[in-house]
Formats: structure tokens, sequence, C-alpha cells
């Protein structure tokens, strides 16, 4: 698995250096033009987030009640990458929704509900970094709720925004698969991988770090 | 009952906060009949060990074995047989002596708990001022509750830290005759104090305790202050 | 078993009004505070006299929200002060048995709030509190519930925190929004001019979804996130 990290960085590096000329190869879409293309780092984006936040929920109840302590690790590294991918999304969503709607947010149901999302990542990082000592078992905690929470927020904000029905602004899934989406969601993808893994392993170098400080001076 | 025991053992103790070790290679074993002292300075560890053997902390490593089962197998059984004073009392302000003790034995599901609370009162010689709220007590009429409280369900362990602060001279010789009552009855009684007066005579054992180590026990329960600051040194 | 656990229960929350039965500190900030919130809100949005449609609904809700986190600050304030948390740990009571008690203490008191508000805000926004007040009484029922039994937890947990004033909210406004989507829109479909009962329906049904889910989950997480 280690071994596979550089490659992934590497790869996903030139595929996303060379993804703008894929995306300007595409065909353009009908309805929206060229603002359409936003789509292609936006929804790889999207799901990454989800996986993120489910990789997040999994491995805090892992380190909960199955008590493996290196489960921690890959749950802080879903969150702080869920951050990184919730930003991309929630950067891109606008920027669309500007060129389209001419207004930067238009509470649309899947933005909000990636927002809600976003803050629940954000509460747990920042009850991480506060919350003191025992911090993992409280964050830990609060991840399960934050991720239980995934499809109520999903249902509620949905059925919220159509009481009073408006095009959605973020697009149903593009029935044509083509190319260019795929490329791009490769190369999110092994980047994602390749960072959850150096970033999880980043924490279990430093309790490892810990273990060895403190079983320095025992006799 | 199933889960009682008449020894406690400490196997290779340690907790760790980060970076800090708190306690580490704690070993011991104490038995029925006995008082042992936590004796060391600020910062040695005592709090710790004592909330350690009380099963509200866990240990980062080495175990704590009631008898023959741990912390984690014993489950609730084993809190039933193990009763705590508190630096901090462990009573509500707001309620009254009695309705603390009411609650605690309720809580601990002994049968007829007024009768309880009451016999509890009369032990520690507060009888009539049972309905007086616990804000207005002194410090050795609080303690004297308190005491009773951790004492309420018959625990085997009885876990005291620093039981004798701020108490004046016949509050402290009322508590050093109800401890070596329980003693008699057969409980194992750690005590973790400073005051080493009190302590000389009183405790079977000392276990010195500095930057969370054990750097020494005793078992001669004469001349402790010297002693301790020979061991402490 | 249950039997004991729901009489552990039974005893924290007697415990716990009765403390408050003594000194009604909290109860009186938090319903003072629920008011102001009330009132603050309103000089924000009534405008000439008038206010928005669907604002009285709002209104209640982030009341209850605000003063319901107060309150659970509080309450466990109250358990820090003497250590006393400790010793409930200490008891061999079963401690998801603790945290109920715990809650329905809590609930005693938000409801009594909500007793005062509802009234408040039907008078203040014309709102027609009375017209259907089974639906309007599950709504705010359910949704304390939820909102409750996730603070209480919560507040629990950062009992030893130190930041845990603002570190509580953080962490509890944003695990609740379903929450509070589910209230606000329910109670804005039965305050609106042609009510619609079946959205109402439909967001008490997903209030109940989400408090056995989240109250089963938060019976599961209380004692391996309150061990040390």
């Amino acid at each position: 698995m280690r071994k596979l990290n550089p490659l992934f960085i590497g790869l996903s590096a030139v595929m996303l250096g060379i993804a703008p000329w894929i995306i300007n190869a595409a065909p353009y879409e009908s309805t929206m033009g060229l603002v359409q293309k936003v789509f292609y780092f936006h929804f790889p984006a999207a799901i990454l987030f989800l996986v993120a936040s489910l990789i997040c929920g999994v491995a805090s109840a892992m380190f909960l009640f199955g008590k493996k302590a290196s489960a921690d690790g890959w749950a802080i590294a879903a969150a702080e990458l869920g951050l990184v991918f919730g930003s991309l999304t929630l950067v891109t969503g606008p920027l669309w929704a500007r060129k389209a709607w001419g207004v930067w947010w238009v509470w649309d149901p899947r933005l909000t509900s990636s927002l809600l999302l976003f803050m629940i990542f954000s509460a747990y990082l920042l009850l991480r970094r506060y919350g003191g000592p025992g911090s993992d078992k409280l964050g830990a905690g609060m991840a399960l709720f934050g991720m239980a929470n995934v499809p109520f927020i999903y249902v509620s904000v949905n059925v919220w925004r159509t009481l009073h029905p408006q095009t959605s602004v973020v697009p149903t899934l593009p029935t044509d698969m083509g190319v260019p989406l795929w490329f791009c969601f490769a190369a999110f993808s092994m980047l994602f991988a390749a960072l959850l893994n150096l970033r999880a392993r980043l924490e279990h170098q430093r309790a490892r770090v810990e273990a060895l400080y403190l079983a320095e001076d025992e006799a | 009952m199933r889960s009682d025991f008449d020894k406690l053992t400490v196997v290779d103790l340690a907790r760790h906060y980060g970076r800090r070790k708190a306690l580490s290679q704690v070993n011991f074993t104490c038995e029925t009949g006995e008082i042992i002292g936590l004796l060391g300075p600020n910062g040695a560890g005592k709090s710790t060990l004592l909330n350690i053997l009380a099963t509200l902390i866990s240990p980062s490593l080495g175990r704590v074995e009631y008898g023959a089962c741990t912390a984690a197998e014993g489950g609730a059984d084993v809190r039933g047989r193990i009763g705590m004073l508190g630096h901090d009392l462990f009573l509500y302000p707001e309620l009254t002596a009695r309705e603390n003790l009411v609650f605690f034995a309720q809580l601990y599901g002994l049968p007829d708990a007024p009768a309880v609370a009451d016999a509890s009162l009369a032990r520690a010689g507060l009888a009539d001022r049972g309905d007086d709220l616990v804000s207005g007590f002194s410090r050795g009429m609080r303690q004297r509750v308190a005491l009773e409280r951790a004492l309420l369900h018959e625990p085997r362990l009885v876990l005291l830290d620093e039981p004798f602060t701020g108490l004046d001279q016949a509050s402290t010789a009322a508590l050093v005759a109800r401890l070596r009552e329980r003693q008699q009855a057969g409980c194992i009684l750690v005590i973790a104090t400073h005051d080493l007066d009190v302590a000389d005579g009183l405790l079977s054992r000392a276990i010195y305790l500095k930057n969370g180590r054990v750097v020494g026990t005793d078992s001669d329960s004469r001349g402790l202050s010297e002693r301790y600051r020979l061991a402490i040194q | 078993m249950i039997g004991a656990f729901l009489r552990v229960a039974w005893h924290v929350m007697r415990k716990d009004l009765t403390v408050e039965v003594r000194s009604k500190e909290v109860l009186f900030t938090t319903l003072f505070f629920a008011v102001s919130v009330v009132l603050v809100f309103s000089f924000a949005i009534v405008r000439e006299g008038r206010a928005p449609d669907d604002v009285a609904a709002g209104i209640l809700w982030v009341a209850v929200s605000f003063s319901g986190t107060l309150a659970m600050g509080r309450t466990f304030e109250r358990e820090r002060y003497n250590d006393t948390l400790r010793a409930l740990l200490l008891a061999p009571a079963d401690r998801p048995a603790i945290y109920t008690g715990k809650l329905l203490g809590l609930l005693a008191l938000l409801a009594l709030v909500e007793i005062v508000l509802v009234p408040l805000i039907g008078l203040l926004f014309n709102a027609p509190v009375l017209a259907f007040p089974g639906r309007l009484a599950a709504l705010l029922a359910l949704g304390t519930l939820g909102f409750a039994a996730v603070g209480t937890l919560f507040a629990a947990m950062l009992v030893r925190v130190r930041s845990r004033d603002t570190l509580l909210p953080v962490l509890l406004y944003p695990i609740t929004i379903p929450v509070m989507i589910a209230g606000v829109r329910g109670t804005a479909a039965l305050f609106q001019a042609t009510p619609d009962l079946p959205m109402a329906q439909f967001w008490i049904g997903l209030l109940i979804f989400w408090d056995a889910i989240f109250i089963t989950l938060a019976l599961w997480t209380f004692e391996p996130v309150m061990t040390e």
C-alpha cells in the first residue's frame, strides 16, 4: 500500500495537469454551455467528500467500540481530507451558480447539505484541536453522530428546498459518463487515496514516537 | 457476593497523558484489614492512582485485579464493592445531608434508603442536622457526610483522597476511629494523604510515590515523617 | 434489568428536579433568556409592525435551541462543581441510566420554557398556536427530545474540557440541523394561512425516526465516551 503512494501522487499530478486540455476538448453540454465544465471537478470532489465522511464514521466506530487504536489515525485523516474536498465542492458549486444564475448562493439542496456536512467536519476538527486530553474519544463519539446524520441532512434539506420548487443548480448525474469525467474522477481518487494514506501514517508514526518516548526510561 | 474480593493486586500499572507519565511501573498488593497509605509530594500521581483503583480512569498499561477479575471483567459489580471519598467530597450542596445520602443509597440500589441514610447520619453524629443544606456545613461536617456517603453500601475497598485536609482535632480523631472500625470489619483502605502526623500509627503500610513511580514501601508505621523525607529525597 | 435502569433514571431525574426547584436558578435564567431571544429576533425581523410569514415558527425554534443549549451547560456545570459526576459514574448503576435521568430532567425544564414561549409567540405574531394543539405539541416534544438527547450527551462529554462553553454549541448545532429544519418547517406548515397538515405529518415522522436513531446512538456511546 505504501509503495503505491508516490505512484498515485505522481500519476494524479500528471493527470490533473493535462485535465484542462481534456476538459476543453469535451463536447459542450447542450443546455448549460461552457459553465457546465466546472462539473468535471465538482462532481468527483463531492463524491470523495461523501466517501471521506463514510470513512471517518466507520473509523470512529472502530476506535470507540472496537477499541482499535490505529483507527483513530484514519478518522482524523478522513476528516481533514473531507475538509479539503468539501472546500473544493463548496468553491466550485458557487462558481457554477454565479455564472449560471448570477448569484453566488441559491440554497441549492445539495450544496446546502454539503455545507452542513462541512460544518460537522469542522466541528470535529475543532473538538480534536481544543478538546484537551481524551479528545480522541470525544471526537469519535461526535463523528458517529455526524455521519449518522448524513442521510437525514440530505432528506430534510431536500424537502425543505423543494417546497418552493426551483431548478437544481447542481444538475443530476450526467447521463453520458464521458471520458473527461472518468479521467478527473480517477485523478482525484488517486490523490485522495494517497493523501489519506499519508496522513493516517503520519498519525500512526506520531503515536509510535510517543510510545517509544514513553518506553524510553522504563527500567 | 460473587464479585466480592479480599485481595487487591496492582500489576505494572502505568497511566500516560500524551507524553507525560502520570504513573509508571506501579506494583503492590493489599489485603483485607490493611490500611495502605499513598504518600508523596503534589503531582506524584496519588489522585490518579486512586482514580484508577476506583475504575474511573483506565490504565494505559498494566492492570488492577480485584480478587480474581479486573475492572473490565467485573463491571458494575466491582464498582458496587468500592467506595470513594474524593478530594471534592462528591456532595450536592443544594440538597440536605439526608437527601444526599438517600439519593446515593437509591442509586446504589440499597433497600430502604431512608433508614440507611438515618443510620449513616447517626454514625456521623449529624442526626440533628440531617435536614440542613450541605452548603451550610463546615468542612468537617461535610467530610463526615461525604465519608458516610462513601460507606453507605459497605464497600470492600475504601479509597480516600486527602481525607484529613482542613479537619480539626475532634473531626480527625472521629475519622481515624471510623477508619479503624472499617479496618476491623475487613475492608481494604487506601488513603492518599499529606498529613504524616495522623498517618503515623494509623497505616499498616506506606507506599511512597514520586513522579508517578513507587520509590519505596514501609511496613513500620512509626516515625513516618522522617522516613518519608528519606524516601522522597 | 429494565426495572433497575428506570429506577436509576428516575432517581437521577428527581434529584435534578429537587435541586432545580430549590434554587430555580436555571429555570428563571433560561426562561428569561428565551424571551430575550424572541424579542431580539423580533426587533431584527419585524418591520413596520408586520412580520414576514413563517417567521414565528423560526423564532420559536431558535429560542428553544439557544436557551436549551444554555440549560444543558448549566445542568452539567452543577455536576462538575463538587465532582459529583464522578460519584455518579462510580455507582454500580448502568451508565446509560444516568444519561437518561439527566435527559429527563432537562426535558422537564425545557417543557416549562416552551409552555411560556408558545403563547408568547402566539401573542406577538398572531400565530394560530391553538389551531392544531396535538400536532404542535408533537413537533415540540419530538424536536426538543432530539435536541436535548444529543445535547445531554455532548454536554456530558465536554464536562472536563476547558473550552466547553464554546464547544457545546459548535458541536451541537450542526448535528441537530435536521431537527431544526423539521421543527421549523413543521411548525410553519401548521401556522400557515392554509395549514399544510400532510407536510406537518411528514416532519413529525422524520423527527420520530431521527429521535429513535440518535437516542439509541447516545445510549450506546455514553459509556465509552465517558470513561477516561
